[in-house]
């Protein structure tokens, strides 16, 4: 697109950083200046001091809903992936069967499938209610996190699954001449070059994961958007709780794509191209 | 020991039992998935000519709505564009004297998810066309097509190889995303189901159901893409 | 020939738009169930007490009403953003809620009930409540009774999107106490999954939060619809039309008292 230009910087504005200052960077920051004024003047927003502590609650959930799930679903997606290149059928068919079918249904349903549908089995066998396991089963977060787990493992299943088979063959024949067993193969060799050519997706996806949060306060799990939903109705208020948890979720993938830059830049890139 | 639940499940399910509901609502989800994915299309064509040729405002309010599209939960962009589109088209229209528009559920439903899936096509079909080789766009100028037939002829059937995976599996989105509808209770599939398993407790019984009928359209709309990548991809040299 | 083309399709997109709007009477209610107000046969057909109240008041009001599904949680954005006419859907008149519509006179009222497990030690004063899970649906009036005296002493007050999963979940043991009127909760109790609960008191009249009654939600500046509907009311109590439809469902006359 418009890279900086060098030419403009050392025009006229000695000092100022390398912007362009013509009509595409100024209507962005001129539309965005407008934007805030409206909102801040023409728009309620005396509720934010009650639900400050609500909304900062929430925004802990989906922070945790996100990382949590992401890091146990990419931890599962691995083998998942693995098993479909590598292993026995009777692995790679069941991985493969849940991988097509986790990603073939709704997350919604998905949620409502394991929070309602086990709910609904609790009756029939008492003695769920005895097992130690009960506090744990009477709430929502736990069917929340398994439910976006299991997605994210399935997604992200069907990622590495193209990782692992777009590593060159001939680094895993170099790796066995050398005399590496399997295991050393897949720890120094298979699984850093998979996980090099899955890191790109993986921002996106994960910002993917981000989104999804939401479908969690149909079972009752009070994150971001709930507090939205509850501002929503005990005020009446349609826009302002909807734009202000935008802007979070914004600033949210922001620091999610951020992140995943960061995690790439380490891995070593080894091309020559520099980052400014 | 499981046959007599499998049995009342059926029962549940046939005629007369609400598998007809459901399939009704099926229909009413994929309805809106073809209306939002077309809508998408449409969008996404020109939003991907607007990014490539068109002026620096184009371009950064191009950006913004695909940004803004792609970081913001599709939840949040129902409600927003539900309340917010459809007082925007009001107001105008009653700023020109007309009457208001009453938005039925699936035309609201198709507008919204429309929207979402054009910022998405946008990007498929702008790094399809950028993947067309240019000499095939530069021979047309030099035959003297103006952009119009430039467009129709070379462009869009030469890019439709490149943009069919991305368009497949936006599809699918389009597909599932209908299920969010059900949060706002317009009567597609996901809320039918949640209708059926609150009146007859079933819940088992219905959410697994549905899941098929997902997965059916899932898995046919899977065959009919690869023989489209495959009939799109003739005589093109295979990896 | 494009611009044909152009006007073809704008015009059939505004048709397929605009056709609902005429001259009808959107009524918006929550598509979930609720008996024996609410309840859906298989052909996604909806019947019950209040749906067959809602015929009767826009017959005698002569006007052709059309009943338009809306979470519930949307229901009054969806009233003022003009994509529904009115609200009949048991919704209490409350103080809340008058800050924003206008409601008619109360068409039934109803005790508000507490209702646990059998074996719960449960009643309706707040202390009995600590340490307890309370469910009700989000944006009602047993929400603001519970969150307004309750919040102290339950461990979590939880909102669903619909009354019938709160219910679900008082059945799976997830949570220990439900709020609602009275005559939904008795559906509840004579319903397979109610045998694990009993009604454990009524709630006091509180006007604020539970309200003076269930009516009409409108908006606020229709004074003409508002009268007709309030009209409307009261000629299917006087010709006994209400009474008709309440007998098949009740055994009691759910109106209330004046």
């Amino acid at each position: 697109m418009s890279s900086p230009s060098n030419e403009m910087a050392g025009g006229g504005k000695a000092g100022l950083s390398r912007l362009r200052l013509d009509a595409g960077t100024l209507t962005p920051i001129v539309a965005a200046i407008v934007l805030a004024t409206y909102a801040a003047l023409r728009m309620r927003w005396d509720w934010l001091g009650d639900y400050y502590p609500l909304l900062i609650r929430g925004l802990g959930m989906t922070v945790l809903l996100v990382a949590v799930t992401a890091s146990l679903g990419m931890l599962l997606a691995i083998p998942i992936g693995l098993v479909q290149v590598v292993g026995p059928k009777w692995l790679a068919l069941p991985a493969r069967a849940f991988c097509t079918v986790i990603r073939g249904t709704p997350l919604l349903l998905q949620l409502w499938l394991l929070y309602y549908g086990l709910g609904s089995l609790f009756p029939q066998f008492p003695w769920i209610r005895d097992s130690a396991l009960w506090p744990i089963l009477r709430q929502a977060w736990p069917y929340a996190f398994l439910g976006l787990t299991l997605s994210y493992a399935a997604y992200e299943g069907e990622v590495f699954r193209g990782a692992f088979k777009g590593v060159p063959k001939g680094q895993l024949d170099a790796a066995r001449a050398y005399g590496m067993s399997g295991f050393l193969t897949f720890r120094r060799i298979w699984l850093p070059q998979a996980f090099r050519r899955a890191m790109p997706t993986l921002a996106g996806e994960t910002i993917l994961q981000l989104k999804a949060t939401p479908l969690v306060a149909t079972i009752t799990v009070i994150d971001v958007y709930s507090v939205a939903a509850q501002v929503r109705q005990q005020t009446y208020l349609t826009y302002e709780p909807l734009l202000l948890i935008s802007a979070i979720y914004i600033v949210l993938a922001v620091v999610i794509t951020k992140i995943f830059a960061r995690l790439s830049g380490k891995s070593g890139d080894n091309t020559a191209f520099r980052k400014s | 020991m499981i046959w007599s639940p499998a049995a009342a499940s059926i029962e549940l399910l046939t005629a007369g039992g609400w598998g007809s509901a459901m399939l009704m609502g099926l229909a009413r989800s994929l309805t809106i998935a073809l209306g939002a994915f077309a809508l998408g299309l449409v969008i996404g064509v020109a939003g991907a000519l607007g990014k490539l040729s068109g002026g620096a405002v184009t371009r950064q309010a191009l950006d913004l709505y695909t940004t803004i599209v792609r970081s913001v939960p599709e939840l949040v962009l129902i409600l927003i564009v539900y309340f917010a589109g459809a007082d925007l088209i009001n107001g105008v229209l009653t700023a020109l004297g007309q009457a208001k528009i009453d938005f039925n559920g699936a035309f609201a439903g198709i507008v919204v998810l429309g929207v979402v899936q054009g910022a998405y096509s946008t990007e498929v079909i702008r790094g399809a066309i950028l993947s067309i080789p240019y000499g095939q766009i530069e021979a047309a100028h030099a035959y003297g097509m103006s952009s119009w037939l430039t467009l129709r002829r070379i462009t869009l059937p030469a890019m439709l190889p490149f943009a069919l995976p991305g368009l497949s599996n936006l599809w699918l989105i389009a597909m599932k995303d209908t299920a969010l509808l059900a949060v706002l209770g317009f009567g597609e599939l996901t809320q039918v189901t949640r209708q059926a398993a609150g009146t007859t407790k079933a819940y088992f019984t219905f959410f697994i159901a549905a899941g098929c009928m997902y997965l059916l359209a899932t898995m046919v709309s899977n065959l009919l893409s690869r023989r489209l990548e495959a009939w799109a991809t003739k005589g093109v040299a295979h990896v | 020939m494009k611009k044909s083309i152009l006007a073809l399709v704008a015009g059939a997109v505004l048709a397929m738009a605009g056709t609902a709007h005429a001259e009808k009477t959107r009524v918006g209610f929550a598509p979930e169930p609720y008996p024996p107000f609410w309840v859906a046969d298989a052909n996604g057909n909806w019947t019950g007490w209040e749906v067959e109240i809602i015929d009767a008041v826009c017959a005698e009001a002569k006007l052709d009403c059309e009943r338009v599904p809306v979470a519930w949680e949307g229901i009054i954005p969806a009233l003022l953003g003009g994509k529904i006419d009115m609200i009949m859907n048991s919704m209490r008149i409350n103080d809340e809620r008058r800050k924003v519509i206008d409601f008619s006179d109360k068409y039934y009222e109803v005790q508000t009930m507490v209702v646990a497990a059998k074996s719960a030690a449960v009643d309706t004063t707040p202390a009995s409540m600590d340490g307890k899970v309370i469910g009700v649906q989000v944006s009602t009036g047993q929400q603001a009774y519970a969150e307004k005296n309750f919040a102290a002493n339950a461990s979590e007050i939880r909102g669903y999107s619909t009354q019938d999963e709160a219910y679900q979940d008082l059945a799976a043991g997830r949570i220990d106490v439900v709020i609602d009127g009275v005559v939904a909760m008795n559906e509840f109790l004579k319903s397979p999954s109610g045998e694990c609960c009993e009604s454990k008191g009524a709630l006091p009249r509180d006007p604020s939060t539970l309200g003076e009654g269930y009516g009409v939600g409108l908006r606020k500046d229709e004074p003409e619809f508002k009268a007709k509907i309030n009209e409307a009311i009261a000629a299917i109590r006087k010709n006994g039309t209400y009474d008709a439809i309440t007998k098949k469902y009740f055994d009691f006359d759910i109106y209330g008292g004046e």
